[in-house]
């Protein structure tokens, strides 16, 4: 089969032509911090805007999920444009998330802690005003909670959830700040429409679907 | 083989176009004709009201006169607009007509021999009896291409298209090869109106060479700039232009099917295009085998959400295929991948009005108008301060100070020049000094404004910096489709800053910081919408940073605007005693007289309404704005 090689941070490294640069460094044990990507889905949605890197020969910095790689390329990913572009990004992300990491059954397991660890960041942001919304929990579903104030907008769960139903239990509503993850005309999710089979909790990188308590079905139960 | 399909093109095609001259001429035989514009800036100043006169008018006296609908000729300042053609007269054009002018017109004009000089704006063509348009110093700057046919001729008769030279374009297409008709848009250096200026011939050319059978070409109408329509005018008024546009683009391309995604507040503007689709299927010039060529093409017309998001190409196809009219990133280019994964053309409605007249007179007469790198004419959009609103073409590389002054005519009411927003809330404000700049693509983008759709608002002393620039970050916030981290929290975290701003809240470094993250949501964001949303922050930083400041350090607004910053106050010595207008005029009884009966403005109780201001009489004009309120002297 064919291949390309490359460079990524200074390690060669050999791809498939015509896969995402994000993919291949994840899968080569190079951390690109990212929320919206998703392993099997082919189109990336570029939402959160956290993958920039530099490209040798590239002026501005540029997504990784967006960029097929070729041969030759030589990519850094920590090169200070790009990561003053992911920093930016993860601080307006910060000031919008209703931050309570002991409370949080994320805590531990969050794409946001990973993030602000590879970045040296701090999760409260200190250049930027809290802009939170206090919208309502969602608790209806017997299996898990859905707190809006934590989302990312990451589309990770809706995506899943089609994959599943067709029709989707989530989907995204209103425009600009007040966009939200919600359901088919805001009914709860613990109605007749969702099969429980809590994949959309799976794939949160945030605690905004999280388990409720003893629900998470865990190794130990077999 | 081919030259035999060509002829059947030009016949059938030569057959309908005496028809369509010889009824032409017929309407304007020997009788006068009348045409009131009927487009939606005239509807919406009485031009039904004054169309039903002048029918009712006629048809009283039982004239031989046609009474026709026409579109916008630009001039919306004095709407509605009337063309009166008489034999034995040049064209008269009469502005600000309502039903008792009309009748008089009948009456005077029609009937009699008295043009009623006291309504006319001027007349079309050069005589000795009247001003005539070409006499206004506008004149020397206009040059209509794409308007040229708007307000002269009626937008639900093919046949006026026709008869002045329309569709002649489309018949010369089916007799060259596809190939070519790309490689003379490619020559002619057209560029796309729609905001970015892509050369069109090069799109055409990448759609053309994608793989793949099935192929569209898009018509965007979706037109959500505040304050722009231009798009909307040409669409109700010279329908056809743009249709003869997309059939050829299709043929170009080797698309089956064109769509026309247009705003659904548009409704007179769809009525139109679906008479104009209408009337070109009838003959033949839309359909299976136009023409008697082997070439088959119709057009679809899609009716958008009217979400200022969806006018971005790929958020606009997502919105066809019946998704969320979100951004998708690109690549795949829409030439590669567009509307249901095929490849797509996607262009505006000027750039495909000019497609027939490229065709038709040839590359060299286009670039003959223009700068070198944008060849052509630009249509804007003058709205705000300025006397003469309305549409205006000029050839690309007139400076912004022609297109304000001489064509605009200046600035109203005596007040001084201040900035002007191009491009809408993509664009930016350019200050004075940049008035002499030659306004195309590349220079504009050179000053930190874009072409954006054409939208130029005229900003004069009255009106702040901070405030243009909040307001239209007000509109870019709302209008993000909050898909993308940059656009929808950042254009957010900006607002709340100038929202302070305006209020004379923050700190001085507030201004760097706001600056920074400007400068980061125009690099981060998925698509143009949040690229370009900082433009007008970034522009009023550099041209105005003292006003900035002046709001932050000292609490004042220099244009004495933003509300939170200003006081009124009745100046003690030039109040007259005996007037006690403004004390009525306060809604919340914040005025009363002193013991010397000077009127005096409770602070604490004033509401900032300004109603006073316009009460008290000009001989005295004893109430003024003051910033910082602190300027009102204590007692
Ligand atoms: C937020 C946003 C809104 C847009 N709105 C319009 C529009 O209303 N009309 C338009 O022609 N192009 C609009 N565009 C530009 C289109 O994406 C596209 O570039 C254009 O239609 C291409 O046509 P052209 O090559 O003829 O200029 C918009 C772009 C963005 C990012
Ligand atoms: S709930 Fe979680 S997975 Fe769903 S959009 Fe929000 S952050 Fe992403
Ligand atoms: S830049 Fe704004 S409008 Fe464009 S995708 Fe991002 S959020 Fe949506």
């Amino acid at each position: 089969m064919k291949t390309v090689s490359l460079t990524i941070d200074g390690k060669k490294i050999t791809a498939r032509p015509g896969e995402k640069l994000l993919r291949v460094a994840l899968e080569n044990s190079i951390y690109i911090p990212n929320l919206c990507a998703i392993r099997d889905k082919p189109e990336p949605s570029a939402s959160c805007r956290l993958c920039f890197v530099e490209i040798e020969g590239g002026e501005e910095p540029v997504t990784a999920c967006t960029i097929d790689v070729t041969e030759g390329m030589v990519v850094n990913t920590r090169g200070e444009k790009a990561l003053a572009l992911v920093r930016a990004g993860f601080e307006l992300l910060m000031a919008s998330h209703a931050l309570d990491c002991a409370h949080c059954p994320a805590n531990g397991n969050c794409e946001l802690q990973k993030i602000a660890r590879h970045l040296k960041a701090s999760l409260k942001t200190k250049r930027l005003r809290l802009l939170l919304r206090e919208l309502p929990i969602d608790d209806s579903n017997p299996l898990f909670t859905y707190d809006p104030n934590k989302c990312v907008l990451c589309g990770r769960c809706v995506w899943v959830c089609r994959q599943n139903i067709k029709s989707g239990v989530f989907g995204f509503a209103h425009r600009g700040f007040e966009r939200v993850m919600t359901t088919f005309a805001d009914e709860p999710i613990g109605a007749d429409r969702c099969l429980d089979c809590s994949q959309c909790v799976e794939v949160c990188p945030t605690g905004a679907l999280s388990f409720k308590e003893g629900k998470r079905p865990s190794t130990e139960d077999g | 083989m081919k030259v035999i399909k060509q002829t059947t093109a030009a016949a059938a095609f030569h057959e309908i176009k005496e028809r369509a001259e010889s009824h032409w001429r017929e309407l304007w035989h020997d009788k006068p004709v009348i045409m009131v514009g009927t487009a939606t800036c005239g509807r919406a100043a009485g031009a039904p009201d004054v169309l039903q006169a002048f029918r009712d008018e006629v048809k009283k006296r039982k004239l031989d006169c046609p009474v026709i609908e026409v579109g916008c000729m630009g001039h919306c300042y004095a709407e509605p607009i009337v063309i009166i053609s008489k034999p034995g007269y040049p064209p008269i054009c009469y502005g600000y007509v309502n039903p008792v002018i009309a009748e008089r017109l009948v009456k005077e004009f029609i009937l009699g021999d008295n043009p009623c000089p006291e309504f006319v704006i001027g007349a079309l063509e050069a005589n000795d009896l009247l001003p005539s348009f070409d006499d206004f110093p506008r004149a020397q700057h206009e040059q209509k291409i794409i308007l040229k046919n708007c307000g002269h001729i009626d937008p639900t008769e093919i046949e006026h298209y026709i008869a002045g030279g329309g569709y002649n374009a489309l018949a010369k297409t089916l007799g060259t090869k596809p190939e070519d008709i790309v490689e003379e848009v490619k020559r002619s250096g057209l560029r796309g109106r729609g905001g970015a200026g892509f050369p069109v011939g090069r799109k055409w050319q990448y759609c053309r060479e994608a793989p793949g059978r099935t192929k569209y070409i898009i018509c965007n109408a979706d037109e959500g700039d505040p304050g722009a329509f231009m798009d909307r005018s040409i669409l109700e008024s010279d329908p056809h232009s743009v249709i003869e546009g997309m059939i050829i683009a299709g043929y170009a391309i080797g698309a089956r099917y064109g769509y026309i995604y247009i705003r659904a507040e548009y409704p007179l503007a769809v009525e139109r295009i679906q008479i104009a689709l209408k009337q070109a299927k009838k003959l033949n010039l839309l359909g299976n085998h136009i023409l008697g060529s082997s070439f088959n093409f119709d057009i679809i017309l899609f009716h958008g959400s009217g979400a200022f998001v969806c006018g971005e190409a790929t958020a606009l196809a997502a919105s066809i295929e019946g998704k969320p009219g979100t951004p998708r990133p690109k690549p795949p280019r829409m030439t590669a991948a567009g509307l249901f994964g095929k490849p797509t053309v996607v262009n505006n409605v000027k750039t495909l009005a000019f497609i027939p007249l490229i065709i038709r007179n040839g590359t060299e007469w286009f670039t003959g108008t223009g700068t070198k790198n944008s060849p052509g004419t630009a249509v804007f959009a003058l709205a705000g301060k300025i006397v003469n609103t309305g549409l205006v073409e000029v050839p690309m590389g007139t400076t912004l100070r022609q297109i304000i002054f001489e064509v605009g005519s200046g600035i109203p009411k005596g007040k001084k020049f201040k900035a002007v927003q191009i491009g809408g809330p993509s664009g930016g404000c350019l200050p004075e000094s940049a008035l002499d700049l030659p306004v195309d693509f590349d220079s504009l983008q050179e000053v930190g404004a874009i072409m954006g759709s054409g939208g130029m608002v005229v900003l004069d002393e009255d009106d702040c910096m901070v405030e243009i620039a909040r307001y239209f970050l007000e509109f870019t916030q709302r209008e993000s489709c909050g898909k993308c981290t940059f656009c929808r929290l950042g254009t957010k975290q900006m607002l709340e800053v100038l929202n302070d701003f305006t209020m004379g809240k923050g700190a001085m470094e507030d201004i760097d910081s706001l600056e920074r993250l400007a400068g980061e949501v125009k690099a981060g964001s998925l698509c143009g919408l949040g690229q370009t949303a900082p433009n007008p922050i970034l522009t009023t930083l550099r041209y105005f940073r003292d006003e900035y400041e002046a709001h932050i350090e000292l609490g004042k607004c220099p244009a004495l605007m933003c509300q939170h910053l200003i006081a009124y106050y009745i100046l003690p010595d030039k109040c007259e005693r005996s007037c006690d207008a403004c004390v009525g005029s306060c809604t919340v009884e914040a005025i009363s007289p002193n013991k010397k009966r000077i009127k005096v403005i409770d602070q604490t109780q004033c509401v900032k309404c300004g109603t006073c201001l316009a009460a008290c009489p000009p001989q005295y004009n004893a109430i003024v704005k003051l910033s910082p309120p602190s300027e009102v002297p204590a007692k």
